[in-house]
């Protein structure tokens, strides 16, 4: 098992200037009820993607035609609430490879990373820069590349660097999976047990 | 040697070793799992070749999707029957023990954990869900984990974290009349936002803070996540010796002897340094109830919903989706405003003085009509602890009916879900947007809080009565 691996990444972006979008909201716990990782995406921001007798709400930007793209925008406090990873699995199986916004819940941050996902924390105002650009030109676009750790606004020619824990990078950068980690050092776990 | 913060105690003495430049390798003592996270973590593990490292630190219970009533007849839901199924078959091929539906001990896993006495003061604790910051009133590390972390956990009951920061939340004082822990809770999430604690581990202190019961100390540990946090503890003292001697899986004889001298040391050293402090003033707490979408957005039960006067662009316009969502107005009284459902249960408030509370304040009143009440035990413990101490009869003779125990209308995964627009009062965590039911308008409260508004059919003021 591994992850797929994260270089750089040239798209334009689908925008949600909300704040504190929390995971009941990125996938309802209704739609939890899987024993298998996959299909999730098509529920991902249901009740506010679908309307009440399941059509598309038109309001939603994920139904809006000209906003696309592997990028996802939120406000700040994105992925509050609830621990399931679900929601980054929902993110990522409707495409998306990038979560930005100016401030990341901690739990939903760690299984973001744990799918592949890469979450870019930046400023306030950048994430504000990233909404003027994308409303005035949905088509404009944006490179996110890992290895320099930076985002850059290509129409606005603004760039910035974003942290990101530099094991967790490698992970990313090489496809490679905590879990094949922990298990290459079964000794030295057998070892703690047992001190 | 350096002053330590309880949070570093438990945590360093469970490091295995630190990753270079990279997260610890954090052993884990206790391992709590449920239907709804674990099913793809198993088969992860299955897809390796590997079965569970460590079954018997790791305990399973299905709770957030089984019905709250006829649990003896099978799941008529077949997608929630299919995961009870799933935790049940993958328990019995990894030799874990499960408490189903038909054991006497079945329950919310935050609830079993501490009333079997598994959950001990200074162990590591994870669970595939937030609220198992719950285990923290004991003074133990305890979080909530993603999926992919439940897998580690099941490969090397080790998990890959990096060390989060440490916040000491001090409130003092005495708590006013009808003022309880869920009180506190909310007050500190008004007080610090729904994302105040982010990025931190807090411990909670201070005189308000030793005066509660375990009880009330899992509520306030439980609702830790819902400023942000990774998770919330307390530094464990007799109250909490007391409440775990004797249960279960508790240490007997002369283990509980040697356990209870390195307990007496779980707490932070004077001059130890925390990287955030929030100081209250327990007088200032009063019955709180929130009128928001997110936990944040709480006031006193005395008080008015906020105008949004000084908020300007994303915080405006998160401020009105969210009233209009509630379907509130800005600058109005929350007392007096209509009630449709009360819930009392969850892993927040679902234990035996949550339920004493409630009856003590229904004794002699009766439900208002328009109220549909939910009333559910969190364990199969505490619904037997319940009909012992005479509540049920408290109940019926006031109009409520018990159910049996779940998670329930906490999110709403099963049956248990608040139809569109109907306001309800819970005692559960969270007020998001459907958390309770699609289109639910969800109003956090202490169960004295749901009481009054059970018997009034409006939002009111226990201490009125």
């Amino acid at each position: 098992m591994s992850i797929e691996k994260f270089q750089k990444l040239v798209s334009t972006v689908v925008p949600l200037p909300i704040e504190n979008v929390d995971t009941d909201q990125i996938i309802p716990a209704r739609f939890l009820k899987a024993v298998e990782r996959k299909g999730f995406g098509d529920n991902l921001f249901r009740d506010w993607r679908y309307k009440k007798d399941g059509t598309p709400n038109p309001d939603f930007v994920m139904n809006q035609p000209h906003f696309s793209g592997r990028i996802l925008v939120g406000g700040k406090n994105f992925g509050s609430g609830s621990s399931r990873e679900h929601a980054a699995w929902a993110i990522y199986d409707a495409g998306f490879r990038v979560v930005v916004s100016s401030f990341f819940a901690d739990i939903f941050k760690s299984n973001v990373l744990n799918c592949g996902l890469l979450p870019v924390q930046v400023s306030e105002e950048f994430l504000a820069g990233i909404f003027e650009t994308v409303e005035a030109d949905p088509t404009a676009q944006f490179e996110v590349d890992l290895e320099s750790q930076t985002i850059t606004n290509v129409k606005a020619g603004a760039s910035v660097k974003f942290d990101i824990n530099s094991y967790k990078k490698e992970c990313l950068l090489n496809g490679y999976d905590d879990i094949d980690f922990l298990i290459s050092i079964e000794k030295e776990i057998a070892a703690f047990e047992k001190a | 040697m350096e002053p330590k913060t309880l949070f570093d105690k438990i945590w360093d003495a469970h490091v295995v070793k630190q990753v270079k430049d990279g997260p610890d390798v954090l052993y884990i003592d206790r391992h709590f799992i449920h239907e709804v996270t674990s099913p793809v973590a198993f088969l992860g593990l299955k897809n390796r070749g590997m079965k569970v490292f460590r079954p018997q630190n790791t305990i399973a219970t299905p709770d957030h999707n089984v019905p709250t009533l006829e649990q003896h007849l099978p799941i008529k839901e077949e997608l929630s029957r299919l995961q009870v199924e799933a935790l049940k078959q993958n328990c019995a091929a990894n030799d874990i023990q499960m408490y189903g539906l038909d054991h006497k001990y079945h329950g919310i896993v935050h609830i079993i954990g501490p009333e079997l006495g598994v959950t001990q003061p200074g162990m590591t604790i994870v669970c595939g869900d937030s609220h198992t910051s719950t285990h923290g009133a004991f003074g133990s590390i305890a979080f909530g984990i993603g999926t992919s972390e439940v897998e580690m956990v099941f490969a090397s009951q080790c998990i890959l974290q990096p060390k989060p920061k440490k916040m000491r939340i001090s409130v003092d004082g005495i708590l006013g009349k009808d003022v309880t822990a869920k009180d506190i809770a909310l007050y500190v999430i008004a007080q610090i936002s729904a994302s105040g604690g982010t990025g931190h581990f807090v411990e909670f202190a201070g005189s308000a803070i030793r005066s509660l019961s375990m009880e009330g100390r899992m509520t306030l540990c439980n609702m830790s996540i819902e400023c942000g946090a990774r998770g919330g503890m307390i530094a464990p003292d007799e109250t909490t010796f007391a409440y775990v001697n004797g249960r279960e899986f508790a240490p007997k004889g002369e283990e509980w002897d040697q356990k209870l001298a390195q307990w007496k040391l779980l707490k932070s050293d004077d001059g130890a340094v925390f990287d955030a402090e929030f100081k209250f003033d327990a007088a200032d707490i009063e019955p709180m109830i929130t009128y928001g979408t997110n936990p944040g957005m709480g006031i006193g039960v005395s008080g008015s919903i906020p105008t949004g006067e000084n908020l300007i662009g994303s915080d405006l316009i998160t401020f009105n989706k969210s009233l209009e969502y509630m379907g509130l107005n800005p600058g109005d009284k929350i007392k007096g405003k209509k009630v449709d459902y009360v819930f009392i249960g969850s892993c927040t408030n679902g234990r035996i003085e949550d339920f004493r509370l409630f009856a003590q304040f229904v004794k002699g009143k009766q439900k208002a009509e328009s109220v549909t009440a939910w009333i559910v035990p969190g364990s199969k413990l505490v619904e037997q602890q319940i009909r012992e101490e005479g509540i049920v009869e408290v109940l019926e003779a006031a109009g409520f009916a018990l159910r049996q125990p779940g998670c329930s209308a906490c999110l709403a995964m099963n049956e248990d879900k608040i139809p569109e627009g109907k306001y309800a009062v819970s005692t559960s965590n969270r007020n998001f947007e459907g958390r309770q039911g699609p289109g639910a308008r969800t109003m956090l409260a202490s169960p004295l809080m749901v009481a009054a508004a059970a018997v009034t059919g409006v939002v009111s003021d226990p201490r009125d009565f």
